[in-house]
């Protein structure tokens, strides 16, 4: 076993993980289910900072766990739908069939991808990340290729953003007296 | 001039058309928010946004006679792009030209409509532009975006909220195929980068891997989606006939080019090495396409309906040119495109032009007679219709664009031969919608007591006599347009024919 204080937190985070995933789709409650997300969240940025991308890890926690989750809280209480018991998105036998055959199709699909080996020239040394992490830090590795080959795509996206954001000004103001 | 993009000037200079259109959009957004919303200031900021639309035509243009080109990076700079973006210009001019009127009339006032037909457009211009993954998503959604917020512009009608929470569900879903299939094939090959993923495919022999076949395979759902290709077709009619008609002309021409341009660099650029492997897959979307859209389309009473039906036939003929992938076949394709998007946007601006306030007049019975009171409108209105059909001489360009597809499917080095004549089994079906509708304008009487036409004004019948007219005198003499098609498409990173083995030339350029 190469470092059993790694594999043991493999294990406890990706249990937490899955735990949290059933409860989060099993609640009946709104509130309580977008909570047991967070906590899916949560599990999921350790595991990012076990696989050496700390940024990725943070980011994980402050814009999932923190602002989105956030988000959903706010929509679930201001639309207050009432009794959770008469709200239900998939509706009647054949749905849950449906999104159950769905479910086993994607769990087949990652049981063939992750016995596919990639060609011995795309694998990186296991040390690649570590090596980087320690001449750029943390930020610098996401930072250069970021700001630098992808400049463009970064831009884009504060542009798609912007569309974004126009759209829900446009539909959701109140209409002026015409 | 060669491009370094790696370089920031560089890369300025290489977008110095999508920036221009792009700057221009904020300027107007800013100008459409500071004005009181009206009929006016609607007005205003949509004869800016047609000048915008054309001054960048003006720089696209100027661009392709430059002769640019780029090094690797994260854009193409080349003629398939810069005549990819004529097309979408076009119909973003003519769309944005058609709401003035409709906007007004239906008492849409929200300036920003005009905004967002332009920033779609950009959309679109980046997703040619694209020779990576990421950016060809950033492009896809930011016109995706734009397009489902002006499906339900008009805030009244709760069919255009129904077709656009539909448009809107169903694409956020084909967007998380298309994502998923991005992250398998990064997975498999390590890169984004079209030239890279193709050299990688070819060099590395990853042809057969799993996580490659299943990440090119939902890349196939999420641009079968956004093309509207059956079976992925579902959302079509629902959102184009919700959606105010100039929106759905833009949606029906360009987003539906602008898809097929993206899937074609996609497919012949980064994919060229499983081509041989995916030609079935979409032999079977094309042929699929054509029966579902021509055979469905027969039974629609409602005309916009049936032009969305008909949009998803004409999908699987476009389809057919991709699936010969050769580049006599991508000139054809272009060709396809321009004869296609004149011929919806003229077939929409007839619709626009006949509706009045609480009268649409979109089925089919409403056309009955129509050259008894609108002898000219019947004439374009049959013009269209018999281009979408590819009837000779008087569906002009309609006609050369379905040969010039035939053609390119028939000689290629694995000719076509059965989708050849599926198009033109499937073309003879649609025939039979095509024609009624120019049957009841001419043969049916008038109906008694049917209500007075409202006039048609001087912008809508320009539009009209302007698309008719580049139809019929394109298809007289096509040779400049088919030979602009042919420079547009020497400068495409084309992939090898489709031939059952070959090997290093995909990774030429």
């Amino acid at each position: 076993m190469p470092n059993f204080f790694y594999q043991f937190n493999f294990y406890l985070f990706g249990l937490i993980a899955i735990a949290s995933a059933l409860l989060f789709v099993t609640r009946k409650s709104p509130v309580a289910a977008a909570l047991w997300l967070v906590n899916v969240m949560f599990a999921l940025a350790a595991l990012y900072v076990m696989l050496d991308a700390h940024f990725v890890g943070v980011v994980q926690i402050i814009v999932y766990a923190g602002a989105i989750m956030v988000v959903f809280l706010f929509v679930v209480m201001l639309l207050n739908l009432g009794d959770p018991k008469e709200i239900s998105d998939v509706s009647g036998k054949w749905g849950r069939l449906a999104a159950g055959l769905v479910g086993l199709a994607l769990i087949a699909q990652i049981m063939t991808l992750a016995r596919s080996s990639a060609p011995p020239s795309l694998v990186q040394p296991p040390d690649r990340v570590a090596d980087d992490l320690k001449a750029l830090n943390a930020l610098g590795t996401i930072a250069k290729p970021l700001f630098g080959e992808y400049l463009l795509a970064f831009e884009v996206t504060s542009l798609l953003l912007l569309v974004a954001i126009v759209g829900a000004v446009v539909l959701g103001r109140r209409r002026a007296a015409s | 001039m060669r491009f370094d993009l790696s370089r920031p000037f560089d890369l300025a200079m290489a977008m110095s058309p999508d920036l221009f259109l792009f700057v221009g959009a904020m300027a107007l957004l800013l100008w459409s928010a500071i004005g009181r919303d009206g009929a006016a200031h609607q007005r205003r900021i949509g004869v800016a946004a047609i000048a915008v639309a054309a001054a960048t035509l003006l720089l696209v243009v100027a661009a392709s006679t430059r002769g640019w080109s780029a090094g690797p990076g994260i854009v193409a700079v080349d003629g398939f792009r810069w005549a990819a973006d004529l097309v979408f210009l076009v119909g973003a001019i003519i769309a944005i030209a058609m709401s003035l009127d409709y906007n007004a009339r239906e008492a849409i006032f929200a300036a920003e409509a005009h905004v967002l037909i332009l920033l779609a457009t950009g959309g679109m211009m980046l997703m040619v532009a694209s020779r990576d993954l990421m950016m060809l998503f950033l492009g896809i959604e930011t016109m995706s975006i734009a397009v489902y917020i002006l499906t339900g512009i008009d805030r009244r009608s709760p069919r255009a909220a129904e077709g656009a929470l539909k448009y809107f569900l169903l694409g956020a879903f084909s967007t998380a195929f298309f994502l998923y299939g991005i992250a398998l094939i990064y997975g498999a090959t390590g890169a984004t980068n079209f030239q890279v993923i193709s050299e990688r495919i070819v060099a590395l022999k990853l042809e057969q891997t799993p996580m490659l076949l299943v990440g090119v395979a939902l890349l196939l759902v999420g641009f079968g989606f956004k093309m509207a290709a059956a079976p992925f077709h579902m959302w079509a009619p629902d959102v184009y006939e919700g959606a105010p008609t100039p929106i759905t002309a833009f949606m029906a021409a360009s987003v539906k080019a602008a898809a097929f341009a993206a899937f074609l660099r996609v497919w012949l650029a980064a994919l060229g090495g499983v081509y041989a492997q995916w030609h079935d897959a979409i032999w079977w979307l094309s042929a699929i396409t054509m029966c579902v859209g021509n055979i469905v389309a027969l039974q629609q009473r409602n005309l916009k309906r049936m032009i969305a039906y008909s949009s998803v036939g004409h999908t699987g003929f476009i389809l057919v040119a991709v699936a010969s992938g050769t580049t006599q076949s991508a000139a054809a394709f272009l060709f396809y495109l321009v004869a296609y998007t004149f011929a919806i946007m003229g077939a929409f601006a007839v619709i626009v032009a006949l509706g009045s306030p609480g009268a649409p007049r979109e089925r089919i019975d409403d056309y009955n007679g129509l050259w008894f009171v609108r002898p000219g409108m019947a004439i374009a209105m049959a013009v269209f219709m018999l281009a979408m059909l590819g009837f000779p001489v008087f569906g002009g360009m309609g006609f050369f664009a379905k040969w010039y597809v035939l053609q390119a499917a028939l000689q290629a080095s694995a000719p076509q031969t059965r989708l050849a004549v599926l198009l033109v089994l499937t073309t003879t079906i649609s025939a039979g919608y095509y024609l009624y509708v120019v049957m009841a304008m001419f043969m049916k009487p008038r109906p008694e007591g049917a209500d007075q036409l409202p006039p048609t004004n001087g912008l809508s019948r320009f539009i009209i006599a302007a698309s008719a007219g580049i139809i019929l005198i394109f298809g007289v003499f096509p040779d400049p347009v088919a030979r602009w098609t042919r420079t547009g498409v020497d400068l495409v990173p084309l992939a090898p024919q489709v031939e059952p083995n070959f090997t290093q030339s995909a990774v030429a350029r």
